[in-house]
Parts: structure tokens; C-alpha cells; sequence
């Protein structure tokens, strides 16, 4: 299955969630990055994860969910309706060797 | 493949029989509920036998261009419920009474499907779990005397009902999910029964895999028809995917019924499974009823499924 990866350098980036796919599936981002969900869908979604507070209420068409990364790390969420649909965020350090703890 | 290896052992058969009365056609190839896509009128005023509605799926609260009006479309499902002939013993919906879990869907809901004058049995599906306190709302309204998130047993005219919920507790990557602790209280709950005894098992997902690229199947639904086997006319209802699809798996057979609500698209025959805009002429040939009879002298059990227009 090809995965889309993108490596984002702006501070705020934004995943769609259209025709039941999370997009991009896999999103790579600093340390730091905002990211905020939107449903494109005629179906309510939601974010779902074991992380703390990466959680959404249920997202009706239009409706959006923030969440701020701050620790570098793999975050694996889903939507909590319809649980095949699956993303991953990539958290990486600040460049250079100071990244945040 | 024969009816040999895939029909019931004749044990079975005659156990089936003793409930039944006579003959066993409906367990080796009458069982075989008929899914006739439009209402048979002669077939239904002839149904002398125990008779049930299913409906599902209303999505009250959606107004998206598939059906802008959901309200009406279930007032018009919930006419022709009342005019099906007999005394239908009550109604089972499987689920997604709401679009979002808001109270005012719950309120339409509950205003048009009493109209049919029927007790009705509900399991809840995922849009009817999504309130801030995740199924508070669907549980204070539908779930009192139940188990859990809202599963149930009960008896009627000989027949034994079991209500489960397959969409809590979710898992990512995964499909529905039923849960040990409801798995312990199905085995529990079917101990002891005699496989005469039919069962109709209803929840909202398929507990069969219908097609898993869009969830539309139950994790652990093998294990809870495992308990099931040895029961001579097992027959499982779900709704959840607006479409009817049938299967015959040994003494199981799989059913699920359209929504009365909006159409989805045969699996795989769109980008996604989301609701599907038909031209509106087509709409209520998309949308309808499902009305099972136990027909106990001629050994029939009858799937009718009833579009909203022909």
C-alpha cells in the first residue's frame, strides 16, 4: 500500500479526513507543530488514540480538532467509528542536537 | 459444494423438527429465508406464522444531499410497517436511530417510530454512542434493563432473541467488536438452551466479513457464532452498511437490511463507503423495511425485505 509522506517545515498543518481516509496517512512534522484535523465527510469521524488528549469529540462535516505535538515519537491514532481508517504522526526533534526533551 | 457438506446433520434436522412440527425443508434449502426485494402481498397475508419487523438505520439528524429529509423517509417506512398485514409481535432496530447522538434525534426518532405501535427491540450502532459522555444519552433511553453498553435476551413465541453491540471499545485497524466480557455472557446466555430452540442474533455490524477494506465485519463475531453452531436455525440481522446482503453458512444464515435513511455503495464499487447520491426517483427503492416470519406449520422462515417505492 503506498503511503504518502510528507515532511512539513510550517508550524500548522492539517489532515484531511476524506472519503474515509486520513490524508496525509502519514504525516511527518517538528517538535512543536500544530496539527488540525477537518472532515470533508457526509459521516461523522473522530481522532482516536491510546495518547493522552489525542482524542476528538466526534467531528460532524466541517468540523476540525486541534492538537499540539511537543514530544518527538511516533503517534498512531484511528477513527474511533470506523477504526480501519488509521494515520501515524511522526514527531521529530528541533534540528540540531538541542532538541527539546 | 452439496447440501451434504454444508447442510445441518440429520440430528439436527429432527431436533429442528420438533420444534417445527413437521418436514425440514427451511433447514436443508427452504431455510433459505427469501429476500424478494419488494413487498409479495400473497406472501404476506398468507404469513400465519410469528411474524417481526427490522428496520435500521434511521440517521436522524443527517441532511446531507443522499436524502436531505431522513424524517420523512422513516414516517413513510414506519406507514408501511403499519400496514403489514397480520400482527406483526413487535419491531427490532438495528441500530443508528441517530446521526450524532443529539437528544432532538433521539426525540424524532422515538416520535415516528411510535407511531407503529410496537414494542421495539434496539441495539445501538456507533452514531448512537457519540454524546460527550460516549452512549449516556443512547443507554438512559434504550438500555434499561440490559447488559453492559446494552446487550439483552429475551424469549418469544419459542424463539430465542439476543440484542449485542459490536461498536464500542473499538479498535484502530480493526473492525466491530463484541468483547470478551459480552462473549462470556453470550456462551453463558446460550448454556443449557436446546438447539431446537431457534435463535435470531441482531446487532448493528455485520458479525459476518462483509468487506473489511470498509470495516464492514465484526473482529470477534466468529467466536460468537461459534457459540451458535450447534443450534439448528441460527438467524443473525444487522444493519449498518444500507443495503441488504444474504448469506447461508451452514445453519446460519446472515441478513442485513436497508436504512431508511440513505443508500451506501455495493462493496468496492466506490472510493469509499460513505452515503451515495442517487437520482430522487431512485432514492426510495434504496431505502425500506425488513418483515421475518417464522412460518411454524410450513417449516418457512421469510425474509421480506420492502423498499419504500417499488
Amino acid at each position: 500500500m503506498p503511503l504518502l509522506i510528507v515532511s512539513a517545515k510550517a508550524e500548522e498543518v492539517t489532515v484531511k479526513i476524506d472519503n474515509f481516509v486520513f490524508s496525509p496517512q502519514i504525516l511527518t512534522i517538528k517538535a512543536g507543530t500544530k496539527v488540525t484535523w477537518v472532515n470533508d465527510d457526509d459521516i461523522p469521524h473522530t481522532v482516536a488514540s491510546t495518547t493522552q488528549g489525542l482524542r476528538s469529540k466526534a467531528l460532524d462535516t466541517g468540523d476540525s480538532f486541534t492538537f499540539t505535538f511537543t514530544t518527538p515519537g511516533t503517534y498512531k491514532y484511528f477513527c474511533g467509528l470506523h477504526p480501519h481508517m488509521t494515520g501515524s504522526i511522526v514527531v521529530e526533534g528541533a534540528t540540531g542536537s538541542n532538541a527539546p526533551q | 459444494m452439496t447440501l451434504q457438506d454444508d447442510g445441518p446433520s440429520r440430528r439436527k434436522v429432527l431436533e429442528c423438527m420438533t420444534w417445527a412440527g413437521t418436514g425440514v425443508l427451511w433447514t436443508v434449502a427452504g431455510g433459505v429465508p427469501a429476500s424478494l426485494g419488494l413487498i409479495d402481498e400473497a406472501v404476506a397475508q398468507q404469513a400465519k406464522g410469528f411474524t417481526f419487523l427490522q428496520i435500521s438505520d434511521s440517521h436522524m439528524g443527517f441532511d446531507k444531499p443522499a436524502n436531505p429529509n431522513v424524517k420523512s423517509t422513516l414516517e413513510e417506512a414506519i406507514a408501511r410497517v403499519r400496514a403489514v398485514p397480520g400482527s406483526p409481535a413487535f419491531m427490532i432496530h438495528t441500530g443508528d436511530i441517530s446521526h450524532l447522538s443529539k437528544p432532538s434525534e433521539f426525540d424524532d426518532a422515538d416520535k415516528i417510530i411510535s407511531q407503529a405501535k410496537l414494542d421495539v427491540h434496539y441495539v445501538p450502532g456507533e452514531h448512537d454512542l457519540i454524546d460527550e459522555d460516549r452512549g449516556k444519552l443512547y443507554r438512559e433511553r434504550y438500555g434499561r434493563g440490559t447488559k453492559g453498553d446494552g446487550y439483552y435476551s429475551f424469549d418469544a413465541n419459542g424463539v430465542h432473541f439476543v440484542g449485542l453491540v459490536n461498536v464500542v471499545d473499538l479498535k484502530g485497524g480493526g473492525l466491530g467488536n463484541l468483547g470478551a466480557e459480552q462473549l462470556a455472557w453470550l456462551e453463558s446466555d446460550l448454556r443449557g438452551r436446546s438447539a431446537s430452540q431457534p435463535v435470531v442474533v441482531f446487532a448493528h455490524i455485520p458479525l459476518w466479513t462483509v468487506y473489511p477494506e470498509w470495516g464492514w465485519g465484526t473482529d470477534d463475531g466468529g467466536q460468537a457464532l461459534g457459540y451458535l453452531k450447534r443450534f439448528g436455525s441460527v438467524t443473525v440481522l444487522n444493519g449498518h452498511i444500507h443495503q441488504v446482503m444474504q448469506k447461508v453458512e451452514g445453519n446460519v444464515t446472515f441478513h442485513t437490511a436497508r436504512s431508511t435513511a440513505f443508500p451506501q455503495p455495493a462493496p468496492g464499487t466506490a472510493p469509499s463507503p460513505g452515503p451515495m447520491k442517487v437520482a430522487d426517483d431512485k432514492l426510495r427503492t434504496l431505502l425500506g423495511t425488513a418483515d421475518i416470519t417464522f412460518k411454524q406449520n410450513e417449516q418457512r422462515l421469510a425474509i421480506v425485505d420492502t423498499p419504500l417505492k417499488a
